[in-house]
């Protein structure tokens, strides 16, 4: 068999003064300003606090837009398109400009991150409302938005890891938002100092790019990829691998990602869906020239990503908390999202990103809608027949449901499957095909486990949560629930021809894969080991049966729950229990790191301190001897004197002396 | 230079001898007012040796340092004694072995 690899054309231009991709850098300054203005005055605002933050992110959501037509107006070879914005830093020769990078990569990164970013914003009015912080939230909002935009339109790795700190430290401020509860603080740290680890590897990678080729910027390191040494390239590929993991949660760093769900449910939309995870497919998307030149390494993501799908799609199926299983869902169609940009097929993991994005916004959403009809419940098994007391929140979620479980012809089928069947040609990855089919049947059960309980059955609620009357949610919640619906039932379009399907990357009858082309290196094999075809099939008939097992479960009478866990035993308590990975890292890191830190204080104490307390009590020492020199008698001090006199005249004189002598 | 009827060696003797006095006075003895009279005593040798060596080499460079000393020790008698008035009224003594607040 052969691979192709794309060529990367590396062609970059100016753009038109004037035009909305010369002002592009509005697009995440406006949402910047608004945050700062609500943080120094939102309290007086009110709740008009909402519609500032409302304006500002969706005039970047209007202004991505006009650039994208804009960028889709330039001939194909020149819609990579550099603008100057400032000089950051100048160091001798050595200069960092902060421009801004529109490609079509960027341009469909920001749409995703400012149209379901409005939408967010929208629904917050609503699930918001109330709260003592209301204005403190929008501001954070905005902030994450503006810090997302940021990382998104870095032309260089710098300006690019500033948005990606940023995000990082938005993500604190948010998930952290109800600080007053401890498990929530600490949630947010946790979140922090594992995006720290991948932030690590970054840095590492970025003084690499620079000592291998003398820039940071994309457009003068991309071109150069080939050029750079294999093994640097691998320890780039797999340090941004680490940076990569840490802010799209994947193995072994995802252990934030589900506890990140603390903070308000439009926030975990927007990690889940818009901003921060999406930050790592990004990158990995982003530099896959670099890529292109190890596939080896590539392969290792793709591995890494199935892994992680695996792992939390095992985990996903026992939850009982309907924000956890959409957590670790997540992390799952992340690990998808992976296999496609490992894989080289980066147009089908940044497809499976942009319908992820709509389904999954719209799931949390959904769930927040939920939670906002049951006094913030979050127990599945306490709900049940919300169907008819929720209609408009049960039909989208019936649209998200079957995108996510990859039933056709709604989004998700579209993009797990052109993920799945560009893992047929690689040498190495068939097993990650075969492991990602079974994840596919995974997810259609856990999600269909969500769904049936949230909505179908019984109304359970009645005797579990009495005084709880549910109700629709306000229009402000629901209007972005509709739209993310369409959304995640029509995002298949963007990408899916008949054609696209049977060969998964195919410019000439694809928008997405035509269009992003210029941004990325593609590589990819001739010789599937199974035929397009039946492997689509074999893939969605294990979805289907997926949602069958579900069904069996769940929504058929007399099925006895407990007595099925006791007869899965340890199977049941080790995917209840999360694999026991908090556990083991408890166990090995963070203890491990108490006694290296203590072993410091040790060294600290006994060494350092004791050198210094040594020393001291050395000059003590001397000092009890040497103060008996001083009696206080003043014929004492002055015989001294007066002996220093003599001596010193003895030694002039018998200077002199000799001096004559 | 003048001759002398004196040889100047007579001088450095006899100044020698009473700064070797007011030394050894003010090492042994205990009465503050005694140690600073031999002090002066010293003070005044010196003076005695600046005029001789002035009236040796006939220049009046040592008389007019005489006097910077004999000005210099007026004031340190107005110190000396103001010490030791104010230490006779805290001690009710004027023995300098009882004044030992530094010994260690």
């Amino acid at each position: 068999m052969t691979t192709t690899i794309a060529t990367y054309t590396g062609v970059y231009g100016m753009p038109e003064a004037g035009s909305a991709i010369d002002l592009a850098w509005l697009i995440p300054v406006v949402p910047a300003v608004s945050a700062a203005v609500l943080l120094l005055i939102g309290k007086r605002l009110g709740r008009y606090a909402a519609h500032v933050a409302i304006l500002a992110i969706g005039f970047s959501a209007v202004a991505s837009t006009i650039a994208f037509t804009e960028l889709l107006a330039l001939p194909e070879e020149a819609r990579s398109v550099i603008s100057p914005v400032a000089t950051w830093l100048e160091v001798g020769d050595f200069e960092v400009a902060w421009s801004i990078l529109i490609d079509p990569l960027a341009a469909v990164m920001l749409l995703l991150v400012t149209w379901v970013g409005l939408l967010i914003h929208v629904y917050s009015i609503g699930y918001m409302e109330g709260d003592e912080r209301y204005s403190r939230f929008f501001a954070y909002l905005n902030l994450f938005a503006a810090s997302m935009l940021v990382l998104v339109l870095g032309d260089s790795f710098l300006t690019l890891f500033v948005g990606w700190e940023l995000v990082g430290l938005s993500s604190y401020l948010l998930i952290g938002f109800w600080f007053e509860k401890r498990a929530y603080a600490t949630a947010a740290k946790k979140a922090f100092v594992v995006n720290r680890i991948g932030d690590v590897g970054f840095m590492i990678a970025m003084f690499l790019v620079f000592s291998a080729t003398g820039s940071l910027a994309f457009a003068e390191v991309l071109p150069m990829a080939p050029e750079i040494a294999s093994g640097t390239a691998v320890a780039i590929g797999l340090l941004l691998l680490v940076a990569a993991a840490g802010k799209s949660a994947q193995i072994p760093l995802f252990v934030w990602l589900p506890d990140a769900m603390a903070g308000p449910t439009p926030v975990s939309a927007l990690i889940h869906a818009a901003t921060m995870v999406t930050a790592g497919v990004y990158l990995v998307a982003r530099v896959s020239p670099i890529y292109a030149t190890v596939p080896g390494v590539g392969l290792t993501v793709a591995w890494i990503g199935v892994a992680t799908a695996l792992l939390a799609a095992l985990i996903a199926c026992t939850q009982n908390d309907i924000k956890k299983i959409l957590a670790y869902s997540t992390v799952s169609q992340l690990g998808y999202m992976f296999i496609g940009v490992g894989l080289g097929a980066q147009v089908a993991g940044v497809f499976h990103l942009l319908t992820h994005g709509f389904f999954k916004a719209l799931l949390f959403l959904a769930a927040g809608s939920v939670m906002h009809a049951m006094a913030d419940e979050t127990n599945p098994w306490k709900m049940g027949g919300l169907r008819k007391v929720m209609p408009i929140t049960f039909a989208t979620s019936l649209l998200g449901w079957l995108a996510i479980a990859g039933l056709p012809p709604f989004s998700g089928f579209f993009s797990k499957e052109e993920i799945l069947v560009a893992a047929l040609d690689p040498p190495g990855a068939q097993g990650i095909w075969v492991i990602g089919t079974i994840v596919a049947g995974l997810t259609a059960f856990y999600m269909s486990r969500w769904f049936f309980l949230i909505f179908l059955g019984p109304k359970r609620y009645e005797q579990e949560l009495p005084g709880v009357h549910p109700h629709e949610s306000p229009p402000s919640m629901t209007l972005p629930l509709v739209l993310l619906a369409v959304g995640s039932a029509a995002g298949g379009l963007l990408n899916a021809t008949p054609a696209s399907l049977l060969r998964f990357w195919d410019p000439e009858t694809s928008f997405l894969s035509s269009f992003l082309a210029p941004s990325v290196v593609p590589y990819y094999g001739d010789t599937p080991f199974i035929p397009h075809v039946p492997a689509v099939a074999i893939v969605t008939a294990v979805a289907v049966a997926g949602v069958a097992a579900a069904w069996a479960l769940y929504l058929r009478e007399g099925v006895d729950h407990v007595a099925l866990r006791e007869r899965l035993g340890g199977f049941y308590q080790l995917s209840y229990q999360r694999f026991y990975v908090d556990e083991l890292y408890e166990a090995t890191l963070e203890r491990g790191g108490r006694g290296l830190a203590n072993a410091f204080t040790t060294f600290d104490r006994v060494v350092v301190d004791g050198a210094v307390n040594g020393i001291g009590r050395g000059v003590a020492g001397l000092a009890t001897v040497g103060r008996r020199v001083q009696t206080g008698y003043v014929r004492s001090y002055a015989l001294a004197v007066a002996a220093g006199t003599v001596l010193l005249a003895a030694i002039f004189l018998g200077g002199l002396l000799n001096g004559q002598g | 230079m003048t001759a002398m009827a004196v040889p100047l060696g007579w001088y450095l003797g006899l100044a020698a001898a009473l700064f070797v006095i007011g030394l050894v006075g003010v090492l042994v003895r205990r009465s503050l007012i005694v140690m600073f009279m031999s002090i002066e005593l010293m003070l005044n040798s010196v003076n005695l040796t600046l005029v001789a060596f002035s009236r040796f080499h006939g220049t009046l460079d040592g008389q007019v340092m005489a006097f910077f000393v004999m000005v210099v020790a007026a004031a340190e008698v107005t110190v000396g004694l103001a010490i030791i008035v104010n230490l006779f009224r805290l001690k009710a003594s004027s023995d300098a072995d009882d004044v030992d607040v530094l010994k260690a």
